[in-house]
């Protein structure tokens, strides 16, 4: 098997105060194994947005990352509300978010594009009522 | 532009760090955390009029190392706690956020 460290987080939905731990973590590790500054900015904004997402779009979710010799992959998965049009939500701009969520600073309805800019691969599968898992790449270069 | 110079075009006061002599090349003004993340190419300042801590959050994610707070707001301890363990700076200013970015924009710190 491939050498390999995993990572592995839940992320309380309840618990906007420490959104955000989880990704802290990943950067931190990945700048103790020495990783480039580009790499790490770029999982830490992905991995930021979409731990954000899973507190105010979905109650919380896993986080489960593994850092390989040449790439990070990210895995978050929650049992939230799904997301009923991908493509919509891919969208800049679009977002269902509240005035309430919107008052805490997020909700612009740039998050899942950020994701997509920020990897290099990024795949949403989501089925609602049911949950939403995305999957994301970044290549060590 | 110096972290001590935007401090007195301000007239900032200072809640935790003490890296004045940390040179700022740009700066970013949004109270959309969302905005930040998405605009922001440069580490540098962020001015905001919001002051939860995932202001704290997003510039750790940012590698940003000033926050400065507009129009007289200022965040609670646990949030400058939180600043304080990421080495992250924060300055508070009673001007709102136009007059804030204008003085330092015409003082010649430029934009992201
Ligand atoms: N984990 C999730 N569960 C359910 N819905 C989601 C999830 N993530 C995103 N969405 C839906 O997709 C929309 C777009 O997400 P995106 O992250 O791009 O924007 P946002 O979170 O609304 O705002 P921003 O990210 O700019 O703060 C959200 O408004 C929400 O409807
Ligand atoms: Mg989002």
């Amino acid at each position: 098997m491939e050498d390999c460290i995993k990572l592995h987080y839940v992320v309380d939905g309840q618990d906007f105060v420490s959104c955000g731990r989880a990704s802290e973590d990943v950067k931190r590790t990945l700048k103790s194994l020495g990783i480039s500054s580009q790499v790490i900015r770029k999982v830490a904004i992905a991995m930021y947005e979409g731990e954000v997402n899973m507190v105010i779009h979905a109650d919380g979710g896993i986080a489960d990352v593994g850092i390989y010799a040449d790439r990070i992959e990210i895995v978050l998965s929650d049992k939230g509300k799904g997301i009923a049009d991908i493509e919509k939500a891919m969208q800049e701009g679009y977002s269902t978010a509240t005035e309430e969520i919107r008052e805490l600073g997020f909700g612009a309805g740039m998050g899942l594009p950020n994701m997509k800019k920020y990897t290099d691969d990024m795949t949403i599968e989501s089925e609602l009522n049911v949950g939403t898992t995305i999957t994301m790449r970044v290549n060590i270069v | 532009m110096k972290v001590n110079e935007i401090i007195s075009l301000l007239d900032a006061e200072v809640l935790c760090g003490d890296a004045f002599e940390t040179e700022i090349g740009s700066a970013f003004g949004s109270d959309m955390m969302s905005d930040v993340l998405a605009y922001v190419n440069e580490q540098g300042l962020l001015l905001t009029g919001l002051c939860n801590p995932q202001v704290v959050r997003t510039a750790e994610m940012m590698d940003i190392s000033c926050i400065c707070f507009v129009r007289g707001k200022k965040p609670d301890e646990s949030v400058v706690a939180l600043a304080a363990e990421k080495n992250i700076m924060l300055i508070a200013t009673k001007r709102c956020m136009y007059s804030a970015c204008g003085e330092l924009y015409k003082a010649g710190l430029e934009g992201n």
